[in-house]
């Protein structure tokens, strides 16, 4: 029975192993059956990603394992939650894009499973090792995921940037994870905190930096953010859907846990960095996006844009910062899906249209879909009552707190200038005269715009549970005592 | 006083009525749109006639807050609270008694989709009385910032030719002053560690954190008035708007930045408004003579009522800033008679343009000969806009004048030029399309006002002159709240070692 003892728990990792046997066996079935099991697959997926949240709600698993490189704790438990549901309403959106598109790959859903665990592992990560296998994971599964439709040409230059690049980011990760280790003598994040404790050296802080810079690749943060327009459009649109959601949420995930874990004593030096990244991202999100027509270039400009007024909370370093960061995720994924959503819908004699102008006199041929797109533009405006608003609120609000006053009127003069693009498609939807007619939607793009549409809406007089949510997942990070496994039980 | 929640009744109540519409009348046929258009006008009348009970059940003796409501929101950030006292009450009432009116123009006006039409305007008079109504400062911002979204729509939609760029301009400028008072709304959150405005008022900000705080305010609420330099979305929204939306802009919206004011600038940051009220003389007064002067010049009815608003607002600011009792109770009661008379101004002005489509005045031109009661309807609401005595508009501007020679004499020099320009411009539109020969083939089957027009302007007609000789009923409720603001506002002065320039 000693050997026994001396395996490591697999309770916390519960949702994780669920996925790597699901995805595993749907590979087998896949490739056995061939494509005709694609449809089958998708569906199994989206109920392997479901059966994973219940896993996460209903098993009380909190808890550290493998020796202190993976923690379950509510942060974690929040936000892969979150995750999950990202990843498995872009599985379903692809469903009718891939019927209509031919491309029904059966690797495709099983590609995006492989992904969301290395999703899952990230924002579970408490050592770097673990971080960066989280990190390789996911990323080697979005590089194929982006080139999948092979025979475009746009598709696979799409995914050849996103790896160059994505291999850069990786490098510089890496390097900066090997300094950090050789300046504290720690990978775990505990280790590494409590050398810091004992004062830093400028090696540490370089190190820092390049940690800082591989993960800003990640979420597509100013001034790292080269790729993101291009691999946006050029990647088929349900991918681009996956690409703007969960995995962003995964990487800032990351991002707050290793700052306040691991360089927690050196909250100045991070919060200069993450300022200036937040501040770059705001204002180059804002004004890159005015001249867009593509409105998937569009929406990468708005992602940046999304991901500097994030950045914003964390720049305060504080628990009500974090608290306003997971808001703002959550906020941002719906409305972000949302959005795809109504991209994936627009269709116009067969095939797939892109171009901003197409939208013109919505509000006419199809009412529901241009409030819904409305009532989701006007929350990423951040114009209460809805979600965006609230959303930006939290964020603000920490960053006033700390007295980061600079960083927070730069960001509201940026989300003004932010608000002129999404006016404008609102503009072409509303004041326009309509040029032509999409093509009637599928059942799931309706669904999700219509969820996504009610929670924006609905956010106002519905959140409280979310915020109280966030509130606690924010505490469980900065929690005293929780650190140490022997409390986590 | 009511024991159920008459205040989210009032408020809500249109929202409801906007559900009603967007849910269960669908259809474009004539049936429809009739529908559509009773649900939307008996929804407003119904509200209307509820804010009266609070009017009856007002205790005009009591300065604080009344019918307050409170509840849990979002935990400890913000939460659901609402009350008015003697400042917000009579817009409520302003707000409530002037929709029905917009709603009912808009009945020949409005012909293409007349649902988005009616819902926009429910969903914004939910916003605009929830404004007044909110007690909890995030939640005034939420309801003070939503406004924005129905009122783009309803510029861009049915506006005029250059309806995407006035409400383009509307929009962004707008938001651009108002997202600079949600960061300092957040900064005294802070430092109070409450959101709520009657707590707020009672805790004392630092010196020094007021001035930013102040200025921060004054950036939305200067935007929203609209004071001189930053008035220029005005005149393009006014223009633009159709009709309804020209009233209800310059009869409530603008209200919002000098209700703003009394409810914040004063009361919260006392000692920054004193060491600003230079400022906000030196603006008022140039708003009152530059844009009178521009509204010289206007060859557009709508411009020409649109400049003349920035004028009247002029007077308001001026009032507030003088914190005396005068001066602040004139500044309430001219934002009312002006939300009266200009209101009923830019519905005169829809119904001649709904006749020649046209706002030119140079198109008009002797139309006493075919339109007698026009004519006269006109006339009071001119006489009005001059502030003549006998007009609502007269014990506004008096008020204001006075509270500003205690506090300032030249102000008040300057400002009264003001008057005089105003008869200028006012009349002289006045002769231009009413008087003279009726010269111009088009107008010459022009006809008189219609039952449904002349119901819509008898009883703003009645209440402008009632107020002009009878003033008590507004002053009345106005006084006790007023009286206590100014006593705070001296107070807090004092307390701070500064001497209080002007009494009481």
């Amino acid at each position: 029975m000693n050997e026994i003892a001396m395996l490591p728990s697999l309770v916390p990792v519960y949702a994780e192993i669920l996925l790597a046997i699901g995805a595993m066996a749907l590979l087998m079935f896949g490739a056995f059956s061939g494509e005709r099991a694609a449809p089958t697959i998708t569906g199994v997926s989206v109920a392997l990603l479901g059966a994973a949240v219940l896993a996460l709600i209903f098993l009380e698993s909190n808890g550290q394992t493998f020796g202190g490189a993976f923690v379950l704790d509510p942060f974690a438990r929040f936000l892969k939650v979150v995750v999950l549901i990202g990843s498995a309403v872009a599985i379903a959106m692809s469903a009718g894009y891939a019927r209509s598109e031919g491309f029904e790959r059966f690797e495709y859903p099983i590609l995006i499973v492989l992904a969301t665990l290395g999703m899952l592992m990230m924002l579970s990560a408490n050592d770097l090792i673990s971080l960066y296998l989280g990190i390789e994971l996911q990323s080697l599964a979005l590089y194929v995921v982006a080139a999948i439709h092979r025979d475009s040409v746009r598709s696979t230059e799409a995914g050849l940037k996103y790896f160059v690049l994505g291999a850069l980011s990786s490098g510089m990760l890496l390097y900066g994870m090997s300094l950090v280790y050789g300046f504290t003598g720690h990978t775990g994040f505990e280790g590494i905190s409590a050398a810091l404790e004992t004062g830093r050296s400028t090696g540490l802080v370089i190190g820092l930096v390049f940690v800082l810079a591989g993960i800003a690749f990640k979420i597509s943060a100013v001034p790292f953010h080269m790729w993101t327009p291009d691999v946006y459009e050029g990647a088929p649109t349900p991918v681009t859907a996956f690409f703007a959601a969960a995995p962003k949420i995964a990487a800032m995930g990351l991002l707050m846990r290793i700052t306040v874990s691991a360089f927690g004593p050196v909250t100045p030096d991070w919060q200069q960095v993450l300022a200036f990244v937040a501040i770059a991202s705001m204002v180059l999100g804002a004004f890159a996006a005015i001249g867009q027509t593509n409105i998937k270039r569009l929406m990468a400009y708005s992602s940046i844009g999304h991901m500097g007024f994030a950045l914003v909370g964390l720049a305060a370093g504080s628990q009500a910062g974090v608290q306003g960061v997971i808001i703002y995720l959550v906020v941002y994924m719906v409305m972000t899906l949302g959005a795809f959503a109504c991209i994936l819908s627009m269709r116009q004699g067969g095939q797939m249209v892109e171009d901003i102008s197409s939208l013109s006199g919505l509000a006419k041929t199809q009412p529901v879909m241009a409030f819904l797109l409305g009532a989701i533009l006007f929350s990423l405006a951040g114009i209460p009552p809805l979600a965006g608003f609230f959303a930006k609120y939290y964020v603000f609000l920490a960053a006033i707190e700390k007295g980061l006053y600079a960083l927070a009127v730069i960001g509201v003069v940026a989300s003004v200038v932010g608000a002129f693009y999404y006016l404008r498609i609102i503009k072409m939807m509303y004041f326009d005269e309509p040029e032509g007619q999409f093509e009637p939607q599928p059942m799931e793009l309706k669904a999700v715009m219509g969820i996504s549409g009610l929670f924006v809406i609905a956010f106002v007089v519905f959140a409280a549970p979310i915020v109280d949510l966030a509130g606690g997942a924010a505490a469980s990070l900065f929690g005293p005592g929780l650190q140490s496994a022997g409390l986590l039980q | 006083m009511l024991n159920w929640p008459i205040l989210s009744t009032i408020t809500f109540l249109p929202l409801i009525g906007a559900a009603i519409i967007f849910f269960l009348i669908n259809g474009d046929e004539e049936v429809h749109r009739r529908n559509m258009r009773h649900v939307a006008l008996g929804v407003t009348v119904a509200t209307f006639l509820l804010s009266l009970l609070i009017w009856i059940g007002f205790d005009f003796d009591n300065p604080g807050y009344q019918f307050v409501e409170n509840a849990d929101w979002f935990g400890n950030f913000m939460r659901y609270e609402m009350g008015i006292d003697g400042i917000s009450m009579l817009f409520i009432i302003l707000t409530t008694f002037l929709m029905p009116f917009a709603i009912w123009s808009s009945f020949g006006a409005i012909q293409s989709r007349v649902k988005e039409f009616m819902v926009a305007f429910l969903v914004l008079e939910t916003l605009m009385i929830g404004v007044f109504c909110a007690l909890d400062i995030v939640l005034f911002y939420v309801f003070f910032e939503a406004g924005l979204i129905p009122m783009f729509l309803i510029i861009g939609v049915w506006g005029g030719k250059r309806r995407v760029y006035a409400a383009f301009k509307f929009f962004l400028y707008t938001l651009l002053g108002s997202v600079l008072m949600l960061l300092a709304i957040m900064a005294m959150y802070w430092n109070s560690g409450t959101t709520s405005i009657p707590e707020m008022q009672a805790h004392t900000f630092p010196a020094d954190m007021q001035s930013w705080l102040w200025l921060a305010f004054f950036a939305s609420f200067a935007v929203k008035m609209p004071m001189w330099p930053v008035h220029t979305w005005l005149p393009d929204a006014h223009v633009e708007a159709p009709t309804a939306g020209s009233v209800i802009l310059a009869a409530v919206l603008l209200k919002m930045g000098g209700y703003g004011f009394l409810r914040f600038s004063l009361p919260m940051f006392p000692l920054a408004s004193a060491d600003f009220a230079p400022l906000v003389y030196t603006l008022s007064v140039v708003a009152i003579i530059y844009t009178s002067l521009v509204a010289l010049m206007q060859e557009d009815m709508k411009k020409l009522i649109a400049y003349s608003s920035v004028a009247h607002m002029g007077f308001v600011t001026m009032g507030i800033f003088t914190a005396t009792v005068q001066g602040v109770q004139g500044g309430i009661f001219q934002m009312i008679s002006h939300g009266i008379v200009s209101g009923a101004l830019f519905l005169c002005v829809g119904i001649v343009y709904d006749r020649m489509h046209t706002r030119e005045i140079s198109a008009y031109g002797g139309l006493v000969n075919r339109m007698p009661w026009y004519a006269m309807a006109f006339l009071v609401f001119t006489m009005a806009n001059v502030g003549l005595p006998g007009t609502s508009g007269f014990v506004g501007e008096f008020l204001t004048l006075v509270g500003a020679f205690r506090a300032n004499t030249w102000v008040a020099v300057f400002a009264t030029t003001g008057v005089v320009l105003s008869a200028a411009y006012a009349l002289w539109l006045y002769r231009r399309v009413i008087f003279g020969k009726l010269e111009k083939e088009n107008l010459k089957s022009i006809l008189d006002l219609s039952t449904r027009e002349k119901a819509i302007l008898l009883p703003l007609v009645a209440l402008t002159i009632l107020f002009g000789v009878y003033p008590a009923p507004l002053i009345d409720v106005t006084t006790a709240s007023v009286d206590n603001l100014i006593t705070q506002y001296q107070a807090a002065l004092e307390s701070a070692g500064r001497m209080a320039s002007v009494g009481r």
